[in-house]
């Protein structure tokens, strides 16, 4: 299977996971602003929540799929970065992605 | 009419890829094509002006130039089109290939592309057997047909951005073809294919911004044929048949 169509289809299907989780987070940004919530409120209904922990999973492992492919385009296109170079600190970028959001997730809900 | 009305003010790319432009006047007929333009600042004007023609019909695919900015067919492009109306016509070579002098590029990258893509047909069959029988009715020869009548004039080339900033990238005209031979039955190894169209450089590296489409001046739309083989390699890839 050539890399190119790998990364083609991780990069629609990690869209089509976005699309939705994105919506629903900013839905619930605008809630939680206009409702007056403070940061203590917020963590009082998410902490310990198993849902909330899937859902903001579910968003990192998707972002951190798709951003580094989108990345890796822009960089081979606009800097002709290519190679296994790029690939390699991508894959990394994609790595700390999910490190720093399973941390947040986690601080966030407890889970 | 005064003269400056019936005169054209033609700028001309000379040189190499560090050239300048040169201005010629040249007298406007009526409808003048760009190629005739070219053609009289070479027999009248300046006889070292260098382009490439051979059919001035439409049919050979060598007569390519950047006109106004945007790439064309000169032998079947009015200048009254070109220029919109105004009297200033501003003639470069084709984007994205090399110059080799004047108005004439090098078309090896292009051409290179083609075989890279396994854009050439293999045959399965001899003198010796039947012909192969296709229903012109088929979905895939329908598909095959309607992209099938390419000049190779290297305008969509010129016209896809993706060419210009990834000279890895294939480009449209290279996997209209590849296009074209998936969806023949004749075609001895429509895997190979598939396999080169979609192997790095190739169709998933397409914005999918239909540059090729608008400016393929036999209508062609190349974009959907690169959608095509994206979606095909997709279906390969999760073991459908191809
Ligand atoms: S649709 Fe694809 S091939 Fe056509 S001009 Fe755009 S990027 Fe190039
Ligand atoms: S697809 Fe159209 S623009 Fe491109 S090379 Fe063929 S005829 Fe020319
Ligand atoms: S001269 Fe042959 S297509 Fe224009």
């Amino acid at each position: 299977m050539p890399l190119p169509a790998i990364l083609f289809l991780a990069q629609r299907a990690s869209a089509l996971v976005l699309a939705p989780l994105v919506l629903i987070h900013l839905g619930l940004a605008i809630y939680a602003i206009h409702g007056g919530l403070t940061a203590a409120e917020i963590l009082s209904r998410t902490q310990g929540s198993l849902g909330w922990s899937l859902f903001y999973g579910l968003f990192v492992a998707a972002a951190a799929v798709h951003a580094p492919i989108g990345l890796r385009n822009v960089l081979r296109e606009w800097l002709g970065w290519k190679g296994v170079g790029v690939n390699v600190v991508l894959a990394a970028f994609g790595v700390l992605l999910l490190l720093l959001g399973f941390r947040a997730v986690s601080a966030l809900t407890g889970v | 009419m005064s003269d400056t009305e019936n005169t054209l003010q033609v700028r001309v790319w000379r040189g190499g890829e560090d050239g300048k432009f040169q201005a010629f006047a040249v007298p406007r007929r009526e409808h003048q094509t760009v190629l005739d333009v070219v053609t009289y600042i070479q027999r009248e004007l300046d006889p070292t002006l260098a382009y490439r023609f051979a059919c001035r019909v439409g049919m050979c695919g060598s007569c390519g130039m950047t006109v106004n900015g945007r790439p064309r067919w000169t032998c079947r492009t009015h200048v009254d089109t070109a220029t919109g109306g105004s009297d200033v016509l501003e003639l470069e070579p084709l984007r994205s290939l090399p110059v080799i002098r004047d108005l004439a590029t090098d078309m090896t990258p292009f051409f290179e592309k083609w075989q890279k893509a396994q854009g050439r047909a293999t045959g399965t069959r001899s003198r010796a057997d039947d012909t192969h029988r296709v229903d012109p009715a088929s979905p895939r020869r329908q598909a095959a047909d309607a992209a099938i009548e390419c000049i190779n004039c290297g305008v969509c080339y010129a016209a896809c951005d993706v060419v210009a900033s990834d000279p890895d990238y294939l480009g449209p005209a290279a996997l209209n073809r590849a296009w074209t031979l998936v969806n023949d039955d004749r075609e001895g190894d429509r895997k190979g294919v598939l396999a080169a169209a979609t192997a790095g450089g190739g169709c998933h590296s397409c914005h999918s911004h239909g540059s090729c489409t608008e400016h393929c001046p036999v209508e062609l739309n190349p974009s959907a044929g690169v959608a095509g083989l994206k979606r095909l390699s997709l279906l390969a890839m999760v073991g459908g048949k191809v």
